[in-house]
């Protein structure tokens, strides 16, 4: 069965965190639109400063989301921070004493990342948040596992694109921007578009170490 | 807008190291969170403690309302960002003298977050908490819905109470019922005439037309029930009173506490403006105001406008506000 090691890959994190770091000003545009604006500076320091912490460093890929985990937690809050924080804490649980990683403990992988969100905030499909990337890229994995790892991570990859678009025509029904109703309609979700950016990276680096 | 700025990411930091300097005779940085601030007097043994956090950008809460008789230890978040579970947790544990700790703070999702969060760590270790979400916002969900609206400057009668009752040496449930009775005696709307602008990020996060006001509007620009365009300051004084009256539907005679607060940039001048006209118009309704707080209570970083709050006094909470505190911006 096709899988990668659990071993060595911290860059797999530090590639997710580059993403985020290269698309700061965009989600704070984003954010802008119908929140605070800081959507970007705030995932990027705390993205930024988890690669800072495992570059170079020889860790499994639990090892690296934990540290990924610990600092969305403890150094940036907001709402982000306890939403990401405990998706890439449950994830390394999952996957945590793995030698390997193949299809089916990928598929644990995220469906505990996705627990763990839903755990800590109450949104639903169709609430426009992060959760309209999430649940539909979870169950896109999960559709096509049948077919393989590699065709699993590329559906996964779609859904996550599709579920960002989502929430172009949703109206916000939780967090700061479910204050704006009507308003709210029209614009990408801030937290879906970083969700989705993550579930991208974290896809196209799976596929590039699958033998 | 012209700014005193250094490096945009170091405001908070430099903000509460300033603070702390200059009301070090009342409150310290815990040495291990730079991101909590600690009463000089907490804990003390035996007593509630009493936690709030939220969002920077609102000096001088959250971190102006720590010290005697009031809050024992602060979270603070980046600006308008809720503080991490971690300094939720920390404040706790700062706060705690043995007999549980009350956090009393804003309903927004990300402090909900982490309050639960930082809740489950400490009951881990076998510290109680209990916690009061503040919902004085009126414009912000119906009155069916008051679980949804927003924490305001409501909060700073919140703490005030919860922290007199503490200091009386009532139990966690007694000082919990306490805060909980002092934020529903509150009503708040905020009015809303110039946007504010995270240094962060450099540009105004929503607008405000000239010429015209926002009705209803929330402590970080969440929009209000009505943009219309710009009234006299009587006016404006009576519609805020109006919204909050209506709301509340107390009976003629009812004492009440007044805050009326400045946004960030309105002259305190134009406060006592409004609070002249709303006492006036409280009188016309049958209130005795038993005591007026006007000044930049809780603001909202550079912008232009003012809340209302209005809590209704029994005996309880009349004695408990009375009761003496001292903390920087109380």
């Amino acid at each position: 069965m096709t899988s990668i090691p659990n071993a060595g890959q911290a860059a797999i994190i530090e590639d997710i965190a580059a993403a985020i770091v290269a698309n700061k000003a965009w989600l704070s545009e984003i954010d802008g639109k119908i929140g605070d604006g800081d959507h970007g500076s705030n995932m990027a320091k705390g993205f930024g400063r988890a690669a800072e912490r495992i570059h170079g460093r020889d860790i499994t890929l639990d090892g690296a989301m934990l540290i990924l985990s610990e600092i969305l937690m403890d150094e940036i809050g907001g709402s982000m921070g306890p939403l990401y924080g405990l998706m890439f804490e449950d994830m390394a649980g999952a996957i945590a004493g793995l030698a390997e990683i193949d299809a089916e403990t990928f598929s644990r992988m995220l469906n505990a990342g996705l627990q763990g969100v839903q755990g800590v905030g109450n949104a639903q499909v169709g609430d426009k948040t992060l959760i309209d990337t999430l649940v539909p890229a979870v169950q896109a994995f999960d559709a096509a596992r049948s077919e393989g790892f590699g065709p699993a991570l590329r559906a996964m990859m779609t859904a996550a694109e599709q579920g960002r678009d989502s929430t172009i025509d949703l109206v916000a029904r939780i967090g700061r921007s479910s204050r704006l109703g009507e308003r709210s309609r029209g614009v990408l979700d801030a937290g879906a578009t970083s969700c989705c950016l993550i579930l991208t990276s974290l896809g196209t680096s799976v596929l590039q170490r699958l033998p | 807008m012209q700014r005193f700025l250094n490096n945009p990411d170091d405001l908070v930091d430099e903000t509460v190291a300033g603070f702390v300097k200059a009301h070090r005779d009342l409150v310290h940085l815990l040495p291990e969170n730079p991101r909590v601030v600690v009463s000089n007097v907490a804990p003390k043994a035996g007593r509630v403690g009493i936690v709030t956090g939220g969002g920077s950008g609102h000096e001088p809460a959250f971190i102006g309302y720590t010290g005697r008789n009031m809050v024992d230890a602060v979270a603070v978040g980046e600006v308008f960002s809720s503080p991490t579970a971690k300094s939720f947790a920390d404040a706790v544990r700062a706060a705690n003298g043995g007999a549980g700790v009350a956090v009393l703070y804003g309903n927004y999702a990300g402090d909900n977050m982490n309050v639960k969060m930082a809740a489950r760590t400490v009951a881990k270790e076998g510290i109680e908490v209990a916690t009061v979400v503040a919902n004085d916002d009126v414009c912000s969900a119906p009155l069916a819905e008051r679980e949804k609206r927003r924490g305001v400057a409501g909060e700073i009668f919140m703490w005030k109470i919860g922290g007199a009752k503490a200091a009386t040496g009532a139990s966690l449930a007694e000082v919990q019922a306490a805060a909980q009775k002092a934020i529903d005696a509150c009503r708040s709307v905020g009015v809303g005439l110039g946007p504010c602008t995270l240094p962060a990020v450099g540009h105004p996060n929503f607008s405000i037309a000239p010429g015209t006001m926002e009705v209803g509007i929330g402590h970080h620009g969440e929009p209000g029930a009505r943009v219309e365009p710009l009234r006299t300051a009587n006016d404006v004084a009576d519609d805020m009173l109006k919204i909050v009256m209506d709301d509340h539907a107390l009976p003629a005679g009812t004492e009440v506490a007044v805050l009326v607060s400045g946004l960030g940039a309105t002259p305190v001048n134009e406060l006592y403006v409004l609070y002249d006209r709303i006492e006036s118009g409280l009188a016309g309704m049958g209130m005795k105001v038993h005591r007026a707080l006007v000044g930049n209570y809780f603001t909202s970083l550079e912008m232009v406008g003012a809340t209302l709050t209005v809590m209704a006094l029994d005996d309880e909470l009349k004695a408990l506000l009375d009761m003496d505190c001292a903390s920087p911006a109380l």
